[in-house]
């Protein structure tokens, strides 16, 4: 602790050699990292459009097809196992489909529903929020399948406790149809969920909650934040201090319900902005609006960030939902394709109205286009902000006590997702 | 007529035997048997964390296991002793839906619930346990304080 505060007040003392910090970390990180980041998200040969955001793109319309459009066939039937009516009443005090819900939902709204979406719309434009739309609502028949999966193929121990995840159902699964390779392709999803878990589940948090922070408090060395969440997630995961982690865990769904209330409200304030903002989001689809790369741009930055935000096809959830107690399988995964729907078609969607209704992005009067900055590769805002800094200027437009606010729902959003990467 | 049946709703707290002895009394006048209901306070709309999602199995057994040991088999021996008939039952979920629930597929003319058991300043605010089973129950009940 006095090893921090010192470095804290040294940092003060000198902001010009933090800085210096902050950029060497960068740098390493960019050095080791970045050849397998620049292989994930490479983009297919003579477009901007990644690989993998088509695979899952793909995969998704696969499994929309072969289930027979299951999100919007099914979509009743989900809502009628959340609520419990098919459920046995002597199974009661059993895990219900609607604490599994509860529970992965609390998992996946956080960092991406507030400052992904700002990233999508920040460089993809209003338009990035229809594709975004599309992209979660075929994302659902993913969640369908991989949650589905994950409760047939999971191990059952002798004390009554569970676990599952595409480990086990790649493993499992292949054995039974007689396949080869179903274990190998366990272990390369082990290891990228560990990379990945390092990438989006932990350093893209911390730079986000730095982002907001900095905002709030005044600028200050990134590092020092960086320090302290690492600190904190090692004394609860290494040291054992599990309190820590509970008060976060119980908190974070309040954090979400607020979030969304705050964000009904906005709506509500500028209830008759909303024709337009949609009337943007359609145009700008197909259009882009003055976007670089105009409406690919937009579907891109669109099904990226949906991608990032309800982590359909990335397979973490089946891992969650594994837990629920239930002799039919299928029934969970008709509960988890409602996780993509209310992150990304309901939540996100309200941050990105949210952020058009407001005006922070700057627009041409004239053509209604927006003013495209190509210096940082991003639609001009009021004062350059983006990520999160850039939802925060849209919901300081309508509340101005909420950044101080979205600060602390930022910060535990991204400790309690880097403690849940950790489970 | 056959034999009464009386639902007794029954907390583990050891220092309210009060319901069940005015039970007990009262079925061994009336030559009726008991059913002992003890319900375990669950909402399926509770929220839990990931940690414990997975071991919600585990301590729903244990939950169960430890009600039957600790509440439920000593109030059996209790009526056995007087001489009354008596069988138990342990579940999960809201306590006085499942109490009037029991009463009703028991085909009970009776509930016997104690007065105590939640605090005064919680019964305040949610309404006691008695206060709710005394509304909607469907068949007479007594509250013994």
């Amino acid at each position: 602790m006095r090893l921090l505060l010192t470095l804290f007040l040294l940092a003060l003392a000198h902001p010009a050699a933090a800085q210096g910090i902050d950029e060497t970390i960068n740098n390493i990180f960019a050095d080791y990292t970045g050849w397998y980041v620049g292989l994930i998200f490479a983009n297919l040969p003579g477009t901007n459009f990644s690989w993998i955001a088509l695979w899952l793109v793909v995969g998704a319309v696969v499994f929309t097809v072969y289930f027979g459009a299951i999100q919007f066939s099914g979509f009743m039937h989900s809502i009628r196992l959340v609520k419990g009516d098919y459920s046995d009443p002597d199974d009661a005090g059993e895990v219900s489909h609607f604490q599994a819900l509860a529970t992965a939902l609390s998992g996946t709204v956080g960092l991406g529903n507030i400052a992904g979406v700002a990233v999508a719309v920040g460089i993809g434009g209003p338009g990035a929020t229809f594709w975004m739309i599309v992209a979660g609502l075929f994302g659902m028949a993913t969640k369908f399948t991989e949650c589905s999966l994950g409760v047939k193929y999971r191990n059952e121990y002798p004390d009554g406790s569970v676990s599952g995840g595409p480990m086990y159902y790649m493993t499992k699964g292949f054995q039974e149809r007689g396949l080869p390779g179903g274990k190998v392709f366990a272990v390369v999803f082990s290891v990228f969920t560990i990379l990945g878990a390092l990438g989006g589940g932990n350093m893209f948090q911390a730079n986000q909650a730095h982002a907001q922070l900095s905002g709030v408090l005044g600028g200050y060395p990134g590092w020092i934040t960086g320090v302290i969440m690492a600190g904190v997630v090692f004394i609860v995961i290494v040291g054992g201090i599990k309190s820590i982690a509970r008060v976060t865990e119980k908190v974070v769904p309040f954090m979400g319900i607020f979030y969304v209330l705050v964000s009904l409200a906005i709506l509500f304030k500028n209830y008759d902005d909303i024709f337009w903002a949609f009337g943007q989001i359609f145009e700008g689809a197909f259009t882009g609006l003055g976007v670089a790369g105009g409406f690919t741009g937009a579907l891109i930055q669109g099904f990226r960030r949906a991608a990032f935000s309800n982590e359909a096809g990335v397979g973490s959830a089946a891992i969650a939902h594994s837990a629920v107690r239930t002799n039919e399988p299928v029934t969970e995964g008709y509960v988890a394709l409602l996780e993509p729907f209310i992150d990304t078609v309901v939540i996100c969607t309200m941050t990105a109205l949210v952020i058009v209704i407001t005006g922070v992005l700057n627009q041409d009067p004239e053509t209604g286009l927006y003013i495209w900055n190509a210096e940082a590769g991003r639609i001009a805002t009021d004062a350059g902000v983006q990520g999160v800094e850039l939802t925060s200027a849209a919901y300081a437009a309508s509340f101005s006590w909420f950044p101080p606010l979205l600060a602390i729902s930022v910060v535990l959003f991204a400790f309690s997702t880097m403690l849940s990467w950790s489970y | 007529m056959g034999q009464e049946t009386f639902v007794v709703a029954y907390d583990d707290d050891t220092n309210d035997t009060a319901v069940l002895d005015c039970a007990i009394a009262r079925a061994s006048k009336a030559g009726a048997k008991l059913v002992i209901i003890h319900v375990l306070e669950w909402s399926q709309y509770s929220f839990l964390s990931n940690e414990e999602l997975a071991e919600r199995h585990k301590r729903r057994t244990e939950e169960l296991s430890r009600a039957e040991s600790h509440v439920i088999t000593p109030a059996l021996e209790r009526a056995k002793a007087a001489g009354v008939e008596a069988t138990g039952i342990v579940k999960h979920g809201s306590v006085a839906d499942l109490v009037v629930k029991a009463a009703a597929t028991e085909k009970a003319e009776f509930i016997f619930v104690g007065r105590s058991g939640s605090g005064e300043a919680r019964a305040r605010i949610f309404g006691s346990v008695p206060l709710a089973i005394a509304q909607i129950a469907t068949v007479p009940t007594v509250i013994v304080p």
